[in-house]
């Protein structure tokens, strides 16, 4: 019998969830007709309130949304980012660029004839696709006083520059501002303007043969703008000089000085222009760039001297409705250099005397003649110069000029795709490089401003 | 050559002075020709106005042409439309003018914006969306309660700049309330027959008429913001009006017209150009002519 009570036990074991179990299933079935009768209630109270709603509804509406916009309440605050420790990060900015280019002639042996290399950001580059330099612009207010900006330029063969890295003022007043750090400089017209906002894919030639490109250095600059209402700026700027025609000086201080005037204003509704003078004072010591014959043999190397430049630039866009646009705009630049080169540098190597005065300029134009498409055309002409050389070597002067005709595509504010034609004679040995290049722009991220 | 000296006679009193003459008057830069009028509304002779823009100009797409920095270096107060309209250009202006007193957060920068709750704040940020400003719609000087709204903030920032016009500044506000209290109900009894009507819009910027008259957007000319019609769209257009006709499509006097002419012919609905601003027509001068006009227009196209 010892064995009876544990299949008592389990008996009752097994027994004992069935009655829970019954026990169960009748709650549950109480539960829910109660349920049943509860929500059945709450629907119709429901159906009854949404019936009273519609019916109150078609008097309602207005009242809402008489209340949903004016309300004088205060919009939040702009923000940049999402809060928490992003909302104080910069507004970034990228360009991507590329093009596709074609030359009737061998690109590597393009030159400015008479003048010496300034660079190697210069020339229609190579041919077939290229990829661009990506610009990365951030920006922001830095405190109450300062605000910064910096743009790296990353190139197709994977390198990192440094275009732009500057702090400028924000709180002086009476029209000062100063600006410290690397940055384009303010003289003429195209100096300042990036890349990206260009309207060719490259700058005129006198831009490329005199400053390889745009011309900035390390350094500061100090901004006055007048009391008048006709707009009138004066700037100065001195720097360390490291950029073509000037060179970093084995010295303390600083390598010359800029200084540079803008004037402009209206001539009516549609019509408005500035225009500005400036002179740069600049040296040179051993500077790289050499100034080649057409073979490509330096001839004269490694300049040492002075070099003083004059710009005068002028610009006038006319706009007679919102979809159409003139822009016509020109600059003139002339140097005069007093040196010493090394003559003949892969040989004897002979320091001479050098004195020359080259000119420069470009006239063009672009036409907005449709809500997303632009014309233009630019002329540019160099002129050498008569070069006083002692100890007396053969130099002839020299006239190079090129023809541009571009048309681009502006499918929005963000994207650009252009095309550009050149009859460049910049190797002025007549025999005319016929150049062609499609051109993509595209910017992504914070929406830039553009200066005039 | 007379002028250049008249300046360079100007500089040099500004220079030998130190400092400008005390100016009587507030120095007002208005980005749009309706806060300029609002502006000049509540400051009258205790403001000196000078707008950015003309109604024939679109506001994204204007430039910091050296007049205007000229103008914003010696204002005392920027009145901007706000909600990113002036993105593209009012940023450099404040920066090239060298004047920190016009700076966003300065008392001498105000935002028309700050005083009102924007319609169509996109939940999503992204250019594919064509043209949309992370804010909300900024075209909102079509609602006559936003012109209130926007009126009671810049009364306070007129007499925050120049508290000695306290009362001038609070008279004439009291005054423009009335006059538009009494107008607002003339346009709203007289705009009754326009509730309810399906009209087309060209661009975001119609939004806010829409919403006070009552009036239902059936489709867009643009298919996004900023965004020009495809033929292929255009095309949807027609078979979309011809299911369910539109009364009207309204435009704004610098808008292109082409394609909505073109929509006008197919859909036998008449197109209507409102002035958008004031300048915008011979008769929107002001803005209370602005609110006469355009509802002139508008119930002279349904007869």
């Amino acid at each position: 019998m010892r064995i009876f009570k544990p299949v008592a036990a389990l008996l009752a074991l097994a027994t004992l969830p069935a009655i829970s179990w019954a026990d169960d299933v009748s709650a549950l079935r109480a539960e829910l007709q109660a349920l049943k009768t509860d929500y059945g209630a709450r629907v119709e109270a429901l159906e009854a309130r949404i019936q009273q709603l519609e019916t109150a509804s078609q008097a309602n509406a207005d009242a809402a949304l008489a209340a949903a916009t004016p309300a004088p309440e205060p919009a939040p605050e702009p923000t940049t980012g999402g809060g928490g420790a992003s909302a104080f990060n910069p507004a970034i900015s990228l360009i991507l660029g590329g093009s596709f280019t074609g030359t009737s002639r061998d690109p590597e042996d393009w030159r400015v004839a008479g003048f010496p290399a300034a660079g190697d950001e210069i020339g229609p580059g190579e041919r077939s696709f290229n990829l661009g330099e990506s610009e990365l612009t951030f920006s922001a207010n830095i405190d109450p006083y300062f605000a910064g900006a910096v743009t790296f330029a990353l190139t197709g063969e994977g390198e990192i520059e440094v275009e732009e890295a500057y702090v400028r003022t924000t709180a002086l007043r009476d029209g000062l501002t100063v600006k410290g750090g690397r940055f384009f400089s303010g003289f003429g017209y195209l100096n300042e303007v990036h890349a990206h906002a260009w309207d060719f894919v490259d700058q005129p030639l006198v831009y490329q043969a005199m400053f390889g490109g745009q011309y900035r250095q390390n350094g500061v600059q100090v901004k006055w703008l007048a009391p008048t209402d006709l707009f009138l700026e004066f700037g100065a700027e001195t720097g360390n000089g490291d950029g073509f025609p000037s060179t970093r000086l084995e010295k303390n201080g600083f390598n010359g000085a800029t200084l540079f005037a803008h004037v402009g204003g209206d001539l009516g509704a549609d019509t408005n222009w500035r225009a500005g003078a400036a002179w740069l004072t600049q040296r040179a010591e051993d500077r790289e760039g050499a100034i080649t014959d057409d073979e490509g043999t330096a001839l004269l190397d490694g300049f040492t001297g002075d070099a003083d430049t004059w710009v005068l630039d002028g610009v006038l866009k006319w706009a007679p409705s919102a979809r159409r646009q003139l822009k016509l705009q020109g600059e003139y630049m002339r140097r005069e250099e007093d040196g010493t080169y090394v003559a003949d540098p892969s040989g004897l190597g002979q320091l001479t005397n050098y004195q020359n005065t080259s000119s420069g300029w470009y006239l063009q134009t672009v036409y907005q003649f449709a809500p997303r498409w632009r014309a233009g055309a630019r002329y540019d002409s160099l002129d050498s110069g008569d070069a006083r050389i002692e100890p007396a070597m053969p130099w002839t002067s020299l006239n190079p000029d090129r023809l541009s005709l571009m048309l681009d595509w502006n499918p929005s504010e963000f994207s650009r795709l252009r095309a550009q034609y050149d009859w460049d004679n910049a190797r002025d040995d007549g025999d005319r490089d016929r150049i062609w290049r499609l051109q993509y722009i595209y910017g992504i991220g914070a929406h830039g401003a553009h200066k005039y | 050559m007379k002028r250049f000296i008249r300046y360079l006679v100007l500089l040099a009193a500004a220079a030998t002075f130190g400092t400008q003459p005390a100016q009587a008057a507030l120095k007002v830069l208005a980005t749009t020709a309706d806060w300029g009028a609002l502006a000049r509304e509540l400051g009258g002779e205790q403001v000196d106005v000078y707008v950015a823009t003309s109604a024939m100009q679109d506001v994204h797409r204007v430039e910091a042409k050296p007049s205007l920095v000229a103008r914003a270096r010696s204002a005392d107060l920027v009145v901007a439309n706000g909600g990113e309209l002036e993105v593209g250009w009012l940023p450099v202006l404040i920066q090239e003018s060298g004047n920190s007193r016009i700076r966003p957060g300065a008392p001498g920068y105000f935002e028309a914006t700050s005083a009102l709750r924007l319609l169509e704040v996109p939940s999503k940020l992204d250019r594919s969306l064509g043209d949309i400003h992370p804010q909300g719609n900024p075209h909102v000087q079509l609602d006559p309660r936003n012109i209130q709204a926007v009126a009671h903030a810049l009364t306070a920032r007129l007499s925050q700049l120049d508290p000695a016009q306290l009362a001038y500044f609070t008279a004439r506000a009291r005054d423009f309330d009335a006059r538009w209290d009494a107008a607002m109900k003339g346009w709203e009894s007289r705009a009754a027959p326009l509730k309810g009507l399906p009209v087309v819009i060209m661009h975001r910027d119609q939004v806010y008429l829409c919403h006070w008259l009552g009036l239902v957007e059936l489709a867009s000319i643009e298919p996004k913001p900023g965004v020009p019609p495809t033929a292929a769209y255009l095309g949807s257009l027609v078979s979309k009006l011809t299911a369910s006709p539109a009364r009207l499509i309204l435009l704004n006097a610098y808008n292109d017209p082409k394609a909505a002419n073109w929509l006008s012919e197919r859909v036998k609905t008449p197109a209507v150009v409102l002035p958008f601003s004031v300048g915008g027509s011979r008769k929107a001068a002001d803005l209370f002519g602005l609110y006469d006009d355009t509802l002139d227009k508008l119930l002279a196209a349904l007869k």
